[in-house]
């Protein structure tokens, strides 16, 4: 920051210095021997700098370059006697160049901020001490201390105390999570209001912050295609507008004369050669739209994605733990006035069975002396029968019943799993068990369909969870009974019908589905490396509506890249036409130059702002 | 070896386009991307290659564009 104190210092000096020439030379006639000496002195302390780049440059081989360029111009201004225009644009054009360095290194810094979630250090607790340590070098299975208003520096499990968390930084959400002993930390958030001790179960590069800050770090390394064809723009523009100037300096003034003028003009044309405004606006209008995503909790992994989602027409969705929990619960349990002895008798029937379903009736559990007294009957795929003296037990689905001549009352058609409950050869009633919503899904849904998007439904489940589902939700395209190869070839059939198509999944065994699709959307799975690793975007929690503020987040971007492609090149050539046909000046073109730059870096910093409705 | 490094005073993102240009052309880089935003340099240098050496012409490369930068070793 120094150097650009200095060189701002430096200019200040000079223009002050300037104005006075300029007053002298406007109110009293000082002869050229005097003038011409004075305005080269300023002019040559001005650019100093600029020319040693530009013969550099040349050395180097790299001639069409803008330091080059505005040095040829300025001197080509003097040639033809405008000395005040000629100071001016290079005056102009330092200033304009130190502005630009100072915006841009906010910018920079701001949109860090943003992503800086990096914990400087680890409370590590040995013994009776706390040391403070460097996160890298605490192991796994270490405790660590975090004091109220201190980043958690590694993932952990809480051991002792209580606190409410903020996890903004890392999903978006606003809310405060609390947080108990036994319960999940994670790396990056920040303690508010106890102080809790955790033992940590993940190195400091395996943490979650780390991923996500390697993720954000390589996501500019992707580049769009208008950041590609800004590149190559660029490449081609500068050389033409040059090949131009030369022209309109050498061949008008053969047939008409005026070799001042037209000089003049071409002056005007190497001006306004250099692409700067689109060069920096540009990538930094892609990179301050990461920057704001992954504050709302999404990792894009490069702007060419950002550029991508405002053009997907297909939405597939993976069923499980993406339209719905992917937790087994039990959603129902009836007759209600019967509920308490349905719940303990189907607790002690699936005692002994470790099937995730049985596993959820656990928690409803007698002691275990009871549990003592019956022997159990497995029957595989469809349930458990337990005995003890002067009680059955018959738990499991309708067919065990009917089996064991046990009639059944129940014509409701809900597709879910249902267990069946008798007790001596006497139907108690049933529990209904089913993976849940997540509560916004329909909703999420029908936002996208509206839209006028395709929404397809994929799942490994049978056919009727996976049409209840669907039903619910209002998807009328669904695919059932998939194995995850079959998944990708589905997805591989829509994109051959000329589809861009997203594809939204846990992450965990969608894996060749997330990498086929044109964009694969992971969910809540940071912790696994193969989601990360196969999809383009990942969501930190697992909230559907991610999806839309995306959406919004890409579009946005995309409209305010328009804007600056439109707005820089229509100024540009709007004062190329001009100074062709010599309605413009050489102020008009160092606005060209460096004040377009300006604006499009302000317009590309609103990228970096999304709030939600 | 594949390394990310600070850059120091990248200034210009027309700079930053041409170091990766010509980086990219020395012998013994695999991958090189210059970010003027994040101001990073990730670079993969053969493991047939010797390191220091390659990095040497790495960062003459760098200084040669732009005389005020350095990359942070």
């Amino acid at each position: 920051m120094n150097k650009i104190k200095k060189r701002i210092r430096k200019l200040l000096i000079i223009t002050a210095i300037l104005a006075v020439l300029i007053i002298l030379d406007f109110c009293i006639n000082i002869p050229l021997y005097i003038r011409l000496p004075l305005y080269l002195t300023i002019y040559f302390a001005l650019g100093i700098n600029i020319f040693k780049k530009a013969f550099r440059n040349i050395i180097y081989g790299k001639v069409l370059d803008e330091n080059f360029l505005m040095t040829i111009a300025t001197i080509g201004a003097f040639v033809i006697g405008q000395y005040i225009e000629g100071v001016a644009v290079i005056l102009i054009y330092q200033a304009g160049e130190i502005f630009q360095n100072i915006s841009v290194r906010h910018s920079r810094e701001s949109v860090a901020k943003l992503m800086d979630i990096r914990p400087d250090y680890a409370n590590l607790v040995t013994g009776n001490e706390v040391l403070t340590t460097n996160p890298s070098d605490v192991k796994i299975g270490d405790i660590i201390e975090v004091k109220p208003g201190e980043r958690i520096p590694l993932d952990a499990i809480v051991i002792s105390g209580n606190s409410a968390i903020n996890t903004s930084m890392m999903s978006g959400e606003s809310m405060p999570k609390i947080v108990n002993i036994g319960d999940k930390i994670i790396s990056g958030c920040i303690n508010l209001d106890g102080v809790i001790r955790a033992k940590v179960t993940a190195t400091f590069t395996d943490s979650t912050v780390s991923k996500v800050l390697t993720m954000i770090e390589d996501a500019s390394n992707k580049k769009s295609h208008s950041e590609n064809y800004i590149t190559k723009f660029a490449k081609h523009y500068t050389p033409i507008i040059c090949i131009l100037a030369v022209l309109l300096a050498i061949i008008p003034p053969i047939f008409i004369g005026g070799w001042e003028n037209w000089i003049y003009r071409a002056c005007c044309f190497l001006v306004v050669s250099c692409p700067c405004a689109l060069v920096i606006s540009i990538p930094l209008a892609f990179f301050a739209s990461i920057g704001c995503a992954s504050r709302h909790g999404i990792l894009i992994k490069g702007s060419s994605y950002i550029e991508l989602l405002t053009k997907i027409d297909t939405y597939v969705f993976d069923k499980t733990g993406t339209i719905t929990k992917g937790k087994f619960e039990i959603i129902d349990v009836s007759p209600k006035s019967k509920q308490r002895e349905i719940l303990r008798l189907a607790s002690i029937a699936e005692a002994k069975n470790t099937h995730p379903i049985a596993k959820l009736l656990h928690n409803y559990k007698p002691n275990e002396t009871i549990i003592d007294n019956y022997k159990y009957k497995n029957i595989p795929g469809e349930g458990v029968i337990a005995k003890s003296e002067n009680e059955t037990i018959i738990c499991g689905n309708a067919k065990l019943l009917c089996d064991n001549n046990i009639t059944i009352n129940d014509n409701e058609t809900i597709h879910n799993t249902i267990i069946h409950i008798a007790r001596n050869n006497e139907y108690i009633g049933k529990i209904v068990i089913g993976d849940e919503l997540k509560p916004n899904s329909s909703d999420i849904i029908a936002q996208i369909i509206n839209s006028k998007k395709d929404v397809k439904l994929l799942s490994g489940d049978n056919k009727e969870t996976t049409q209840n589902i669907a039903n619910i939700v209002g998807v009328t395209d669904y695919c059932h009974d998939l194995l995850p190869n079959e998944k990708t070839k589905i997805i591989e059939e829509i994109i051959q019908r000329n589809k861009k198509v997203v594809f939204v999944g846990d992450g965990i065994n969608d894996a060749p589905s997330l990498m086929r699709a044109d964009i694969g959307i992971s969910m809540g799975e940071l912790g696994s490396d193969s989601a990360i690793e196969a999809s383009d975007i990942v969501i930190i929690d697992d909230n559907l509506e991610k999806i839309i503020d995306m959406n919004i987040i890409a579009k946005r971007t995309m409209r305010i890249v328009r804007q600056n492609v439109i707005f820089s090149l229509g100024i540009k050539f709007a004062i190329l036409i001009l100074s062709a046909l010599g309605l413009s000046n050489m102020w008009w073109a160092i606005f060209g130059d460096v004040g377009v730059s300006i604006i499009a870096i302000l317009n590309s910093m609103r990228a970096m702002h999304y709030k939600k409705k | 070896m594949r390394k990310t490094y600070n850059m120091i005073d990248l200034d210009c993102a027309n700079c930053a386009m041409r170091m990766e240009q010509n980086i990219a052309k020395l012998n013994g880089v695999r991958y090189v991307s210059v970010n003027f935003l994040t101001q990073k340099m990730i670079i993969d240098i053969d493991d047939g290659f010797n390191y220091n050496e390659v990095m040497k012409y790495v960062r003459k490369t760098v200084q040669i564009i732009n005389s005020d930068c350095d990359i942070d070793m």
